[in-house]
């Protein structure tokens, strides 16, 4: 007992209080800024470089849908392009995902395209069956970590189900392998409806390194209404619980 | 006479393709067999590539005891034949021919488990399909058959668990896995790009992003001959025991959540926090990626990084300490975690089971002290070994391996401290020698994780071989839970927590 309690004072307190501004370490890759006055010849430079094709040849803006967080642009670019440490990048349209040059501006939820009976019947409580479908088990544990003692997801009464009849929607990490795109579909298929589809993680949203890979099968992803893109390589849990939060419309 | 294999005593290594001995099938066999007795060797690579219209194999083999790798290989006709299997007399070959024959369609006669191991995009038979996996049965009114995934309960990867029942006992337990293929391999070897290469290593296994990123950057570095300075060699061994200790706490929050001892497990959760954070504050993300580069790094540590390492190691190794010495006191955690889910030292054997599964059955398995690479190589390295082989050893294993890694790192960071401040920057685009074959071990926190690679005339890498120690140990787990109780499975399959990207690819 006594054991116990000096375990306890130890441990201290260690929950985020608040889950909207909690600090984190400056080199996090969160969302890029790059600046206005790129040249052309320094797109193509890095536009070339990026492993996933994630830079727009054209325009310099970068894709977050696309982008696997490697940082290497700005290795090659520090002028240009910065990532900073802001992990609030969710977003409920696919486009809303691309940064353009010169845009400093935080990345914001568009209220507009929500659902509306997301807000009206989930606002309070939504159980979310997690289906990973060729992840790397990173964002899989950035997931798990959402619910830890820290960031204590549940205290908004947001939870992972063991069972997809119990739950109010999916969320979906991996670039969909072939082998899963079978089992992905059933598990949507016994959410009973309205549901929610969250995309967590690069991969999940546009493939990442494995778009175009003959094993990774897409369809079920294109046949269907996102409600929320949650990038990241992986998604950072402060990255997906703030998503959620907007997604719900909460404080 | 020709010398039969090629001993090579450096790894990572790479030796021209046609130094390696070739040698007819039955010859092949039979060396393999009989270094294979040993039991400092296992085998670290065999598989087989298309190479100039016929199938060239290829077998590496690791003695722990003497350091020493052996390559030696032989040809069969190209597309279907029909060859011997040596699994009956070495069983822990029994993946590696169940691999080529899924790939390649040899058949392997005599093979007593002759079944798909992950359904490639590219396997040879596209009749073999997720749906008609050939479970084992066994017929009998007492019997029942618990089917559990591919999408399980909780948070975690897929694979489907076939269990077969009498009443609560497990009899057997197949494991069918390869939900999670996506193509690695065959991505690895159609790039040409090295950047992409490198990004993609981050990304196979997750949870050991450090690990494969090292496996791959030193099989670059072998094949182009360079060497990152010895500032980042030892960083790169930091950010390896880092990852160890960190997925080591988070299994041991995982195990008390499994047997409900709350408080161990949010403290630990919360000291895995910690370390995560850390390796965050060093290069921007909580798993490492894109720590470790071929050549050099992004990410040099500085002193400040140093000095954070330090106190925050201080800290959780007190915490941890404290906290596992009450887990592995309570009655209710050892009543069960003991001779819960044993796997004896004749099954790890003959499994090839490699890592921690080898560790806790009394096998001194670790490339760390076997086959140490970089900054290992100067440091007098003793792996952790334990006897018992069940679910309390694994666990208390993970609590030494920790204690272990703390001190390692500090040894580290003051030998860092007096390396000049060379800064090597990544080299995404060397020139890597032709008409070669590669290998490197790394010493993840699973186990060893291998790549390997063969380069043609003008140095592009043809085939990549990537092998994750869940590649035997899924085999070890399936053993373990033998006549327990189906409900101890979560804690034997937590003890190991295995890799299922790893294994699928
Ligand atoms: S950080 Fe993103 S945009 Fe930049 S190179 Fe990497 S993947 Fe491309």
């Amino acid at each position: 007992m006594y054991r116990e309690i000096k375990i306890l004072r130890q441990h201290g307190i260690q929950y985020v209080r608040d889950l909207r501004n909690q600090p984190v370490s400056d080199l996090f890759r969160g969302r890029p800024v790059i600046s206005g006055d790129i040249t052309a010849a320094e797109i193509e430079k890095v536009s070339s470089l990026c492993p996933v094709g994630a830079i727009d040849k054209d325009s310099g803006s970068i894709d977050l849908g696309l982008c696997v967080f490697c940082r290497e642009c700005e290795f090659c670019l520090k002028e240009k392009i910065r990532f900073t440490n802001d992990y609030r990048i969710a977003a409920s349209r696919r486009e809303d995902l691309v940064i353009r040059p010169g845009i400093e501006a935080p990345l914001r939820l568009n209220v507009e395209v929500i659902r509306k009976e997301i807000r009206r019947i989930y606002r309070h409580s939504l159980k979310l069956r997690q289906v990973s479908a060729g992840g790397d088990n990173s964002c899989e544990m950035e997931l798990n970590a959402s619910g830890n003692v820290n960031f204590d997801l549940g205290r908004h009464g947001i939870e992972f189900t063991a069972s997809p009849r119990h739950a109010d929607g999916i969320v979906i990490t991996g670039p969909v392998s072939a082998n899963m795109a079978a089992a992905l579909r059933l598990t949507y298929e016994a959410v009973p409806d309205p549901k929610v589809i969250i995309l967590v993680g690069t991969d999940a949203i546009s493939g990442g390194m494995y778009a175009g890979s003959p094993a990774v099968d897409r369809s079920f992803i294109e046949e269907h209404h996102i409600d929320l893109y949650v990038p990241g390589n992986p998604a950072h849990p402060l990255t997906f619980i703030n998503g959620i939060l907007d997604l719900l419309g909460k404080k | 006479m020709n010398e039969l294999f090629r001993e090579i005593s450096s790894n990572p290594f790479t030796v021209s393709l046609d130094i390696i001995p070739v040698l007819d099938y039955e010859q092949f066999c039979d060396q393999a067999a009989r270094m294979l007795k040993d039991e400092s060797d296992h085998c670290v690579a065999y598989y087989a590539v298309e190479m100039q219209g016929s199938l060239k194999l290829i077998c590496c083999i690791a003695n722990d005891r003497d350091h020493i790798l052996r390559v030696f290989s032989s040809m069969l006709p190209s597309g279907k034949s029909t060859v011997r299997s040596l699994s009956k007399e070495v069983p822990q070959l029994h993946i590696y021919e169940r691999e080529i024959y899924e790939n390649h369609s040899v058949v392997f006669e005599g093979h007593p488990w002759p079944k798909p191991v992950r359904y490639p995009h590219n396997r040879a038979s596209k009749a073999s399909v997720m749906d008609n996996y050939p479970f084992y049965r066994i017929e009998g009114e007492e019997l029942h058959e618990v089917g559990v995934g591919p999408v399980h309960a909780g948070v975690i990867e897929p694979g489907h668990f076939r269990f077969i029942c009498n009443g609560e006992k497990v009899l057997h337990l197949e494991i069918q896995l390869g939900y999670q293929h996506r193509g690695v391999e065959r991505l690895l070897a159609e790039t040409r790009s090295g950047i992409w290469r490198c990004v993609l290593c981050d990304n196979i296994v997750g949870d050991t992003s450090v690990g494969y990123a090292l496996s791959y950057a030193r099989l670059i570095e072998s094949l182009a001959g360079i060497q990152p300075s010895r500032a980042v060699q030892i960083e790169r061994c930091i950010g390896l025991e880092l990852e160890r200790i960190a997925v080591h706490i988070g299994d041991t929050a995982a195990l008390c959540g499994d047997v409900a001892y709350q408080l161990g497990q949010v403290v630990c959760e919360a000291l895995r926090t910690e370390i995560i954070n850390t390796t965050q504050f060093w290069c921007g993300n909580r798993f490492g990626k894109g720590l470790v580069r071929p050549g050099g790094t992004n990410y040099k540590m500085t002193a400040v990084v140093a000095d954070r390492i330090l106190s925050v190691l201080k800290d959780v190794g007190l915490r941890f300490a404290s906290v596992s010495e009450r887990i592995y006191s309570l009655q209710s955690v050892l009543a069960r975690f003991e001779d819960i889910g044993q796997v004896t030292r004749q099954q790890a054997l003959s499994t090839g089971a490699v890592g921690m599964a080898a560790r806790t059955c009394g096998i001194r398995r670790d490339i760390r002290w076997s086959h140490p690479d970089q900054y290992y190589r100067d440091y007098p390295f003793e792996p952790v070994v334990l006897e018992n082989g069940d679910v309390l050893a694994r666990g208390q294993l993970r609590v030494k391996e920790v204690s272990e890694s703390i001190n390692l790192i500090s040894g580290l960071i003051s030998d860092w401290r007096n390396q000049p401040d060379e800064h090597s920057v990544p080299d995404y685009n060397c020139n890597l020698s032709p008409d070669s074959f590669a290998l490197s071990l790394t010493e993840g926190w699973r186990g060893e994780i291998c790549h390997s690679a063969i380069t043609d005339g003008s140095g592009n890498i043809v085939h990549y071989k990537v092998k994750d120690p869940s590649f035997h140990n899924w085999m070890a787990l399936a053993l373990a839970v033998r006549n327990q109780e189906i409900s101890d499975f979560p804690v034997c399959n937590k003890s190991f927590n295995l890799s299922y990207c790893g294994n699928d690819l």
